[in-house]
């Protein structure tokens, strides 16, 4: 079955790719990591204010294709205001669900869904989960990650 | 129809429809349209004569080279050096002995680099520029690393032209090797290197260029450019991957040490000391890549029977074709604006990334490359982190970039 790029390029994902939300740099944050995707020089920055195990406040920065930059957005949103352990569990759910093959059905994860489609394009689904490597790393407080 | 398709309207010199049916893959479809190849800088397509060449060797000739008694090795090993003699005629080298069998270009440049280099000495110099292939930047900064030499890098300027007095000033009594490429892949440049031979020469520096992009758009003479040293990859001459050429003046390839060491490349060996074969097998050890380079030898054949002038001819006009059309799709700035340039149309669209340009056109059935080439100090002397970039080989025709033209539209409804 051929996938139009309009499948990928979905009004939700060309809508938080221009205009990202919690696109910001966050001053004095309790978690930082940078990322990056050698391969097309995607480059972001993930940070975060934890309190009390709770994602308080996050933002990143930094410069990608429409995709890395969406999934970013659409990430950060996703996050907020949630614990640690729902942000990693969320991070397990997003990867299962950007690399599961194109033929087999994959959960329904309301907004972030939209980047299912990048099943079909295999190449870009690096671009989709720079973001979400990033924010683990971040977590994880290793300072630094790489999709490749 | 574009105003541009009225320009240029003179017949081609090559029948470029019977050239497309010399190459299969070029009957395929992807994504349900037909193919429209444009990324040749990458790697070019093969005609038949290539892929018969090649089957033919395995069919009826396997065996390996310069070694049995038998038929086989006998006309494996006449099929080789037949390559070797092609190749030494489409560069104009003046004797087999100068041309050296490697897996690519950058393998060329790596063996001059240890070999040659095993002369640099600490406070020594090698002299780049800033439109290098990684290809033709860390090997040198490896040898740099090892010698104690200085690397230094001639400057572009915005168009994309090396700034030739600079790097005339940039030679200097301390400069062993100048290495530059013969043709940029990011920008499409044909850098003056005749000019540059004899500016290095004049201060007693040898020269290698990087012939990677240029050996299949126009003819190159060894002999004519007066060069120590050319590099060449298979790939890109219509030929089969992992074979590439060295061409290095005799008396240098004499005086230089082995550079990879074992079987073929010795004439004798003792535990106590070992001699090397005659040029070129001194720096061919092991078993060689025999396909390929019989592959290679069809392809330059093919290369040759079409014609370079021609080629480069057809080649010309369509890039004025090209660059009228993708300078005509709203938002775009081409990067890479020289004087001399052949082939190669490098782009950004606007705020589109260029691997979301690379995505949506692929859908359409046209394949370009995205990305920073190889040349992340290029993309960094532009401002820019990629760029999609359409090259044209042979075969390609107004068809194919009239549908470029189309994707990128299509692209612009897609971010409108």
């Amino acid at each position: 079955m051929r996938s139009d790029v309009s499948d990928l390029y979905q009004e939700m994902i060309l809508d938080h790719n221009k205009r990202p939300r919690n696109f910001q740099v966050l001053e004095n944050p309790s978690h930082e990591a940078e990322g990056y995707n050698p391969l097309c020089g995607d480059r972001l920055t993930v940070f975060l204010n934890v309190e009390a195990e709770r994602i308080a406040e996050i933002g990143f920065q930094g410069s990608g294709c429409a995709i890395s930059r969406a999934s970013a957005s659409l990430m950060t949103d996703a996050v907020k205001g949630r614990s640690v352990g729902e942000a990693r569990d969320l991070f397990d759910r997003f990867h299962k669900m950007v690399t599961t093959p194109p033929e087999y059905a994959v959960e329904d994860m309301g907004k972030l869904s939209v980047l299912a489609g990048v099943r079909e394009f295999p190449v870009r689904v690096k671009c989709a989960s720079l973001a979400w490597h990033t924010l683990k790393a971040a977590l994880d407080r290793d300072g630094g990650t790489s999709t490749e | 129809m574009t105003p541009h398709a009225a320009r240029g309207a003179a017949a081609s010199r090559i029948d470029v429809g019977r050239v497309r049916a010399d190459f299969p893959i070029l009957r395929r479809e992807v994504h349900g349209k037909p193919l429209v190849y444009l990324d040749n800088a990458a790697t070019t397509q093969k005609p038949q004569p290539v892929l018969d060449a090649i089957a033919h060797y395995f069919t009826a000739c396997n065996a390996n080279v310069h070694r049995g008694v038998h038929l086989l090795s006998q006309l494996a090993t006449d099929q080789y050096e037949g390559a070797r003699d092609k190749v030494r005629a489409f560069f104009n080298a003046r004797t087999v002995r100068e041309i050296v069998f490697t897996r690519n270009s950058t393998e060329g440049i790596n063996l001059v680099a240890h070999s040659f280099g095993g002369r640099v000495r600490a406070g020594d110099e090698v002299l780049i520029s800033a439109m290098e292939h990684h290809s033709n930047i860390v090997p040198w900064q490896l040898l740099c690393e090892r010698s104690g030499a200085r690397l230094r890098v001639a400057p572009i300027d915005d168009r994309g032209d090396l700034l030739l007095d600079e790097l005339d000033a940039l030679i200097g009594p301390r400069t062993r090797i100048v290495a530059i490429a013969h043709m940029s892949n990011a920008l499409g440049t044909i850098n003056p290197v005749a000019e540059i031979v004899r500016m290095a020469h004049a201060k007693g520096a040898a020269v290698l260029l990087d012939g990677s992009q240029a050996a299949y758009h126009m003819p190159v003479d060894v002999r004519a450019l007066d060069c120590d040293f050319y590099v060449a990859t298979g790939h890109k001459l219509y030929g089969p991957t992992g074979i590439g050429v060295l061409y290095g003046k005799e008396a240098l390839l004499e005086e230089m040490p082995p550079f990879l060491g074992g079987g073929d490349m010795i004439r004798s060996v003792t535990f106590e000391r070992s001699t090397w074969n005659d040029l070129p097998h001194k720096f061919e050890a092991g078993t060689p890549h025999i396909a390929g380079a019989i592959g290679l030898g069809a392809a330059v054949d093919y290369i040759t029977a079409i014609g370079l002038p021609d080629i480069q001819q057809h080649e010309r006009e369509l890039l004025d074709y090209a660059t009228g059309v993708v300078a005509g799709v709203p938002g775009v700035r081409l990067i890479g604006t020289a004087r001399n340039k052949a082939s190669v149309l490098s782009f950004v669209l606007d705020d589109v990334h260029p691997h979301d340009i690379g995505t949506i056109v692929d859908r359409e059935g046209v394949a370009i490359r995205t990305g920073h080439h190889c040349a992340q100090p290029v993309m960094e002397r532009f401002g820019v982190p990629a760029t999609a970039r359409a090259s044209l080989a042979m075969y390609n025709t107004r068809e194919d970039i009239d549908a470029l033209g189309r994707a990128l539209h299509r692209v612009r409804e897609v971010f409108a």
